[in-house]
């Protein structure tokens, strides 16, 4: 394995400057980063051609959220009421600790040895592979990029394409090392190794875990999207299924499902649909012959609370997980998602994770951003990413006692020194003769100007101001014009 | 956007603005204008103002200057420095008493004009008027020219070949590419090259080049080699912050192309001969 | 306070003195740019469910059962999974009989625990109908039952599916008009086989789903 590599980044490592200045450097990532995401974004612009229905869409997909979160607290009720009525038992979990206590609780009480994952990122912010192989159960990844990076001991670096980073020769070394198969770097040969020893697990799981995309309340529905078919088989052959999501994803109506189902596929992977869609509204029916005997649905808060308490940041909430805002960041693409050292990647990523883990956790995601506004023009629901970031912004330089108290960690890059440092640009700009006299001195002695100036001129020479200002020439200009 | 912030309970869930329509532009040229020249501008490319204030006189408007003018406020206000942005924009507000266009040499500070200074004073309702009404009247200078001068601009210059590089809140906030294409359509001796990735951030971002200088020196390399694989002869752009990034990384990796701003590339070009600067 | 109550108590503080959104979503944007003749439904499921890899036949309400005989001796395929108890599984299965079929009909007529084996490493094949298609999005909407258990359209590689044209819907909006209330069990959008681009995005077929999907589209009502 390529040592220069980053392996499994350290959670809690979440210096995005530090890590990026490791991963700047691999030029195979950046190389592979490159390539995956343009053409994720040309898929997604050819599946999207008339703008007309593309805009209008992300407006109804905007509307459809907006309206889900303006009723939550009902619109859970009502969703728990009717999965209860068809059978499926519902947890609730304010912390990870908590929904990994629910889960190791349906495990114990099943004497499971071997749970079978398919794709779930909230199950990644749970950390639930490492919390139940402490307690002795395998937790092994059935998605087939989650299933390769679980072997090379990584996590994830996109929420859909948890392998982008990797080439077909690094996955076939890979296998070749952990799994004693011939060197290959053919995918189709690749693939199906894994099939089948993907299969032979879904055959011996106990339990098998999944997140949802939607979760229907009228009709008390989960809903999982995927091409592969392991959603499926992890929530149709073990004889236990847990689903896993966090509390904002329901939706009113099975009808709202229709455009965001369009808009998440569309904009994930520039597919009309995926393969499955899979809708489960209750266990195995007496007279049926398969499915699980248990299902249960575990809503986790972890954070998602706070970000809906206040009326701006509730919009992080709209988010369906498709990925578009980090297949389409001109920093993604270059530093790879393992650099946030966050579960969530990306624009998503910076705008979510101070709630999931509190700003002093995650001081430098929000600045980790030249606010292009790529995501914001391409999120199908309109999350209003470059605002958001500079909202928390706003809350990162607050004095940590300042009230209201928004964020947990709020005040994460409060300095004394810095606010100063505003506080004269702001009386420079200001006063008009500040900025004369200023201006003045800068035209004047530009010239001695230091040729290193820290951070600017590792990537730039120094700056030069001009023998005069605009306000002069133009005064002048002006005046012997009159 | 304003109307959902003032009418609405404070914790409403919110949706997002409606689409904006194609703006509407007066249907004739105007005797006076404002020019905001922007704080970048002022220190490092005065050139490209008096070249603005050139270009503007030529169509027979009378520029006005407002010496008060400093900085639309941006930096602080991209940094989280909220309260300070508020006081400099406050100040700002001041000088555009008349009822004239506001012409603005970078689409990201027109933008702040447009877009921001609502979000800012979301506070203080009494503001929004006077917002409004200079929201209303804030041009950035491509589109000035374009649509409400109505230039025909002709040509002087030899045959070149130039890469266009616009800013991404010009472009989002702006449709300052779409100006600055047709305004470089118009010369007929100028041929428009695209550049690798053109839609991409060149990594300025404001301070976003200071606190994260890695990152932003990896987007402007990667940007500075696009540009120079064009095979242009010379790049421009019609926001200078853009520009003061670019060039000074083609400096420093001494790559002999350097940006001109859009106003100074134009007037240039029109020009009979090269006149002695103003 | 428990979990469910905190988090509750916390989202309904956040929402006082808020309307809800609840506007009726307005239908004609998911509709309308996909609508089509009836002609031009089944070309266009067959169209984009052959570029995924799906095989796609039109044939004929006395023809179909033939049409299945013959796919699977081309294929060398010699067992298949049907439900008997259904009316395309009696056709079939009459079929083969008076025609003296060699092929082998296995029936899904027990719980999964009884032949998971069996199931997972002997079945090549298994035969279901359709609860609908639908036309803008090339797929086939599969209602699990007693009778075709929601495994049999996942674990043999090859999946082969019966679907009338006439039950072809233009998109996913109108087909939910008509799907049950309350909702069964488990209910499945299936558009192609199983497959995967984790690799490079190298598409490759046939991940943990079936490799093969064949739809016997028939025509007549």
């Amino acid at each position: 394995m390529n040592s220069q590599r980053i392996h499994a980044v350290d959670i809690t490592a979440r210096s995005i400057k530090a890590n990026s200045r490791l991963s700047l450097k691999d030029q195979q990532l950046r190389n592979n980063m490159r390539s995956a995401m343009d053409s994720l974004i040309s898929k997604r612009i050819i599946s999207m051609p008339d703008e007309g229905e593309r805009e209008n869409l992300r407006e109804l997909g905007n509307k459809v959220r907006a309206s889900a979160l303006s009723q939550l607290p009902d619109l859970l009720e009502l969703l728990e009421a009717n999965l209860i009525k068809q059978g499926i038992q519902v947890h609730w979990a304010s912390t990870t600790e908590e929904a990994n206590a629910i889960v190791l609780e349906i495990a114990k009480a099943r004497n499971a040895t071997q749970v079978i994952k398919g794709k779930s990122m909230v199950s990644e912010e749970m950390a639930m592979n490492e919390h139940l192989t402490e307690h002795g159960i395998e937790a092994l990844e059935s998605d087939m990029g989650e299933y390769i990076i679980q072997l090379d001991n990584e996590k994830p670096t996109h929420i859909i394409m948890p392998a982008i980073h990797k080439n077909a020769e690094q996955v076939g070394r890979l296998f070749e090392h952990r799994l004693a198969l011939p060197y290959t770097d053919d995918v189709d040969s690749l693939i199906q190794s894994a099939r089948g020893i993907l299969r032979e697990k879904f055959f011996h799981a106990d339990i098998g875990i999944s997140g949802v995309n939607f979760a229907v309340a009228e009709t008390g529905t989960l809903l999982l999207v995927e091409n592969e078919g392991n959603g499926r088989m992890s929530t149709t052959v073990p004889p236990v299924h847990i689903a896993v999501t966090g509390i904002e994803k329901v939706v009113a109506n099975l009808q709202d499902t229709v455009p965001l189902l369009s808009l998440l596929t569309r904009s994930a992977l520039g597919q009309g649909i995926t393969t499955y869609v899979n809708m489960i509204s209750a266990p195995r029916q007496p007279g049926e012959l398969d499915g699980p005997e248990e299902v249960h649905l575990v809503l986790l808060d972890n954070g998602r609370s706070q970000a809906f308490a206040d009326s701006e940041l509730r919009q992080t909430l709209n988010c369906i997980r498709c990925g578009a805002c980090m297949n389409h960041c001109p920093v993604y693409t270059r530093i790879g998602g393992q650099a946030y050292g966050t579960v969530y990647p990306g624009p998503i990523g910076k705008i979510i994770s101070p709630h999931l883990l509190g700003l002093e956790n995650t001081p430098d995601h929000p600045s980790a951003s030249s606010l292009c506004g790529a995501c914001g023009e391409v999120c199908p629901v309109k999350i209003p990413i470059p605002a958001l970031l500079r909202r928390l912004r706003e809350e990162n330089v607050k004095s940590p006692s300042q009230q209201p108290q928004i964020m947990d960690g709020q005040g994460s890059r409060y300095s004394a020194k810095e606010r100063l440092l505003w506080k004269g640009w702001q009386y420079f700009n200001s006063v008009p003769l500040l900025y004369k006299t200023g201006t003045f001195m800068a035209t004047r002695f530009g010239g001695l100007t230091p040729k290193n100036l820290g951070p600017w001129t590792q990537h730039h020479s120094a700056p030069k101001p001009a023998a005069r200002s605009l306000h002069e020439l133009a005064k002048a200009h002006l005046e012997k014009k009159s | 956007m304003s109307d959902q912030f003032y009418n609405a309970a404070p914790q409403e869930t919110r949706m997002a603005p409606p689409r904006k329509h194609a703006r509407a532009y007066p249907a004739s040229k105007p005797n006076n204008v404002y020019l905001f020249g922007t704080c970048v501008v002022d220190l490092f490319f005065p050139e490209a103002g008096m070249d603005t204030i050139h270009l503007l006189e030529r169509e027979g408007i009378n520029v006005h200057f407002p010496q008060g003018q400093s900085c639309c406020g941006q930096p602080a206000y991209t940094s989280g420095y909220t309260d300070q942005a508020r006081e400099v924009a406050r100040s700002q507000l001041k000088l555009f008493a008349n009822n004239w266009p506001v012409v603005v040499t970078s689409g990201s500070c027109a933008g702040m004009f447009r877009e921001h200074y609502a979000d800012l004073f979301k506070d203080e309702p009494e503001m929004l008027t006077q917002i409004n009404n200079l929201a209303a009247r804030t041009y950035e200078l491509a589109e000035f020219l374009l649509h409400v001068c109505k230039v025909q601009l002709a040509d002087q210059g030899e045959q070149t070949q130039v890469a266009l590089h616009t800013s991404c809140s010009a472009r989002r906030e702006m449709n300052t590419h779409v100006h600055a294409r047709a305004l470089l359509s118009q010369l007929t001796q100028v041929e428009r090259v695209e550049h690798d990735h053109e839609s991409e951030c060149c990594g300025f971002g404001g301070t976003f080049s200071i606190r994260m200088p890695d990152i932003s020196g990896a987007m402007v390399a990667d940007k500075t080699q696009s540009l120079l694989a064009s095979g242009a002869q010379q790049v421009v752009s019609a926001d200078c912050g853009c520009l003061m990034n670019i060039n000074g990384a083609f400096e420093k990796q001494n790559i002999p192309l350097l940006g001109q701003h859009l106003a100074s590339f134009l007037w240039q070009r029109t020009q009979a001969k090269q006149e002695p600067r103003a | 306070m428990s979990a469910r109550e905190k988090i509750l108590a916390s989202l309904r503080s956040s929402l006082i003195g808020t309307t809800p959104i609840t506007d009726p979503f307005d239908a004609t944007l998911v509709d309308q740019p996909w609508r089509y003749s009836a002609a031009e439904r089944v070309t266009r499921l067959k169209e984009l469910m052959t570029a995924v890899h799906g095989e796609v036949h039109l044939t004929r309400g006395n023809q179909w059962p033939q049409l299945l005989s013959d796919l699977l001796a081309q294929r060398k395929i010699n067992k298949l999974l049907i439900a008997p108890t259904t009316a395309h599984g009696q056709t079939f299965s009459a079929y083969c009989q008076v025609h003296h079929n060699p092929l082998q009909l296995l029936a899904y007529d027990r719980p999964i625990e009884e032949w998971k084996r069996e199931l997972f490493d002997d079945v090549p094949a298994s035969f279901t109908g359709t609860l609908a298609g639908i036309a803008a999005t090339g797929t086939l909407v599969v209602q699990p039952s007693p009778a075709e258990p929601r495994l049999m359209s996942l674990v043999p590689p090859l999946h082969i599916a019966l679907l009338h044209a006439s039950q072809i819907y233009d998109n996913l909006y109108q087909a939910q008009q008509d799907w049950p209330k309350p909702m069964p069990s488990n209910l499945l959008l299936i558009s192609g086989p199983s497959k995967t681009a984790d690799i490079e995005q190298v598409l490759a077929y046939g991940a943990h789903g079936p490799k093969d999907l064949i739809v016997l589209i028939v025509e007549d009502a």
